[in-house]
């Protein structure tokens, strides 16, 4: 074989691979969409096209369940929990990036390693917290819980950005008489936008996933559940047969907006991910 | 980051000038600490305390209901030589035991005796000692974690899980980075194509591939039967032999982007002199990858790949909507929710979690000494 052919069909063996990597990674999701729209029979046919496209499923899922509902109570829960890991994470990575005291390292370990925890370990323990708090089948429960996820990782990325940031900066504002907290808010604050906006939508992203907590604290109630139980514990009209054209319906309505946020933001949340992991 | 880099590190301010410094040292630690001291506390509110607790009730007989008197019974959860724990009677005050060589109803309590039903005071509840001999070994078995063979299903499906599932994610992730590391038209299209799996919450996906991999309607099935690949559908999710791989399978398309993103962030690192270098040299691409890339990536791997299998390892709510309770794809993580809360056995349920927090730890530990992983990014 000649060199020019064999360099041609080594190509189209990549973007043979290519395309099927980009089907592999998008069917499911088309699938779903493809489901969402199919009403009554019509769902149970593999067509790869809905035959009669109809927002049935769409309108049952809101009629059906308190499903706005549900989504009202993760927007709280994640954006809450968000700004209190947020404000604890700021300052606390202030004083880990840019003081030095000791136990300093042994508290990046201690942040580190809860990162590390199950939470399934936690589990017992946090509910009769959460008992003592009188918080059960509330959705603070989470919000307060949540922060063992989202604080860990927030404190480390923000941990690594104000560590870069240039010290001539903190210098000019110590002469100038500024304290720590003036320090944090006037001089750090503006220049860690975007850490903040890819910590914030993490932390955003992974309260609105939780699943676990969520089913154990809040799950008894169909309207004090968040999305993902309620996703988990669709019920239709018969007990038996499980409403597969209202779950996708639900779940292409939920994940729209998220696939939305990681496609504007999909350089952001790359280097928020990669900050802890890839560099040094 | 270089060494002169951190020796004028913020840290270091104003060291020069003797007195003054100190001083303002001395506050710049003061305000360390106060800024630290609340996210302390809420680390200690969310994970110290719950965490000593789990712990502490494992060495309890501990229930979900609020009144019930609690009692210390050492590792009685872990390992126990006694009467079935399962026959306690509260009204009995003891173990209930049949003693099949002489037929006789008895009582075991605390005490340590065997008591004869047959004896009970109907008013009273009082009853004699039973008068015959009692071979224990007849009546007595080892109970607990350790001996639960339930449990080690457990962690047998956990770590075959693990292990291949993020096996696959690191091979099938890296051809993803090289790809999307390669020059060619419409890669952003194809990273954010890579991207979508993982924005999708791990309940929706598994829900989604519950109804892609249905037993009568699932397009899988469909698909397999027109290729011809299968004469008959599957139920992949209910299946013996199907359902673990079907979580591996599910596990892998949600995560492999994951990893695809890090690695392919440590492979924008690398320095493209030394690809020049071999180039020159004739060094074939495949000799290439191993003797250049994956070595200078190995830290950046090392790093996601703790990342993912402590992920890994607590696995939960994937195999809860695709499997449910099912046995053969039994989680750790699922067999102590379904312990602490659906059979309420707190102090039980505790026992298998300490039992998966010190086999995660173990893990962590070794992993981190054997790779020699360096998280601290300072020197």
């Amino acid at each position: 074989m000649s060199r020019n052919a064999r360099r041609l069909l080594l190509r189209i063996a990549f973007y043979v691979l290519v395309i099927f990597i980009v089907i592999y990674t998008v069917f499911p999701f088309y699938w779903a969409i493809n489901s969402s729209l199919k009403a009554g029979t019509d769902l149970f046919s593999a067509a790869f096209l809905p035959p009669s496209p109809a927002w049935t499923n769409y309108v049952s899922v809101f009629e059906d369940q308190p499903f706005a509902l549900n989504i009202l109570n993760s927007v709280y829960v994640s954006g809450v929990t968000v700004i209190i890991s947020l404000f604890l994470a700021v300052t606390a990575a202030y004083a880990l990036g840019r003081i030095k005291f000791s136990g300093r390292g042994v508290l990046l370990l201690v942040v580190l390693s809860v990162s590390m925890f199950p939470q399934i370990a936690v589990l017992s323990g946090l509910y009769e917290v959460m008992r003592w708090l009188g918080l059960i089948q509330r959705l603070e429960s989470l919000i307060i819980s949540y922060v063992i996820f989202t604080l860990p990782f927030t404190v480390w990325i923000l941990t690594t950005f104000m560590r870069e940031l240039p010290k001539e900066l903190e210098e000019a504002a110590i002469v100038d008489g500024a304290s720590p907290w003036q320090t944090i808010s006037r001089v750090f604050l503006p220049l860690l936008g975007p850490a903040l906006a890819t910590t914030g939508l993490l932390a955003f992203i992974a309260a609105w996933n939780e699943f676990l907590f969520a089913l154990t604290f809040v799950g008894n109630n169909n309207e004090t559940q968040t999305i993902p139980v309620a996703i988990a514990n669709f019920s239709g009209a018969s007990e038996f047969e499980l409403p597969w054209g209202g779950i996708m319906a639900a779940s292409v309505i939920v994940t729209v907006p998220l696939i939305v946020l990681v496609l504007i933001f999909q350089r952001m949340i790359v280097s928020g991910l990669t900050a802890g992991a890839v560099k040094g | 980051m270089t060494a002169d880099a951190s020796a004028i590190a913020p840290e270091n301010l104003g060291t020069e000038t003797a007195p003054r410094a100190s001083k303002l040292t001395r506050q710049r630690v003061r305000s360390a600490w106060i800024f630290i001291t609340p996210m302390l506390i809420m680390l200690a509110l969310v994970a110290g305390y719950p965490l000593i607790s789990t712990i502490y009730y494992s060495f309890t007989d501990r229930l979900l209901i609020a009144d019930h008197n609690t009692q210390f019974i050492g590792f009685n959860n872990y390992l126990y030589y006694g009467p079935n724990l399962n026959n306690y009677d509260e009204e009995l005050d003891g173990y209930f035991v049949y003693y099949e060589d002489t037929d006789a109803a008895l009582v075991y309590r605390d005490d340590g005796v065997f008591y004869d039903l047959d004896t009970e005071d109907p008013d009273t509840g009082a009853m004699d000692p039973y008068a015959g001999e009692i071979d224990t070994a007849d009546v007595f078995e080892w109970q607990g974690l350790l001996v639960d063979s339930l449990w080690w299903r457990s962690v047998w499906n956990t770590l075959t899980f693990s292990v291949v599932s993020v096996g696959l994610e690191i091979v099938i992730g890296l051809v993803v980075a090289l790809i999307l590391n390669a020059n060619m038209p419409g890669r952003a299209v194809i990273r954010a194509a890579v991207l979508i799996p993982w924005a999708i919450p791990t309940i929706v996906s598994a829900q989604m591939w519950s109804w892609m991999l249905n037993d009568q309607y699932g397009v899988i099935n469909e698909i397999l039967l027109s290729w011809g690949w299968i004469e008959s559908r599957l139920a992949f999710t209910a299946d013996r032999f199907l359902a673990l791989p079907s979580v591996i399978a599910v596990d892998v398309w949600k995560t492999t982007p994951f990893m695809a993103l890090l690695i392919l962030a440590a492979l924008q690192l690398l320095p493209g002199e030394v690809y020049e270098a071999a180039k020159v040299d004739g060094i074939h691409p495949v000799k290439q990858f191993f003797r250049i890339t994956l070595p200078l990536i190995r830290p950046a791997l090392m790093v996601a790949v703790i990342f993912r299998a402590l992920d890994a390892l607590r696995i939960f709510d994937l195999i809860y909507v695709l499997t449910s309770g099912s046995r053969d794809t039994m989680s750790m993580s699922i067999y102590a929710r379904q312990n602490l809360i659906d059979f309420q056995n707190v102090g039980y349920g505790s026992a298998i979690s300490t039992g998966l927090f010190l086999i995660i730890s173990a893990f962590t530990l070794i992993y981190l000494m054997l790779g020699r992983v360096n998280f601290d990014q300072e020197r």
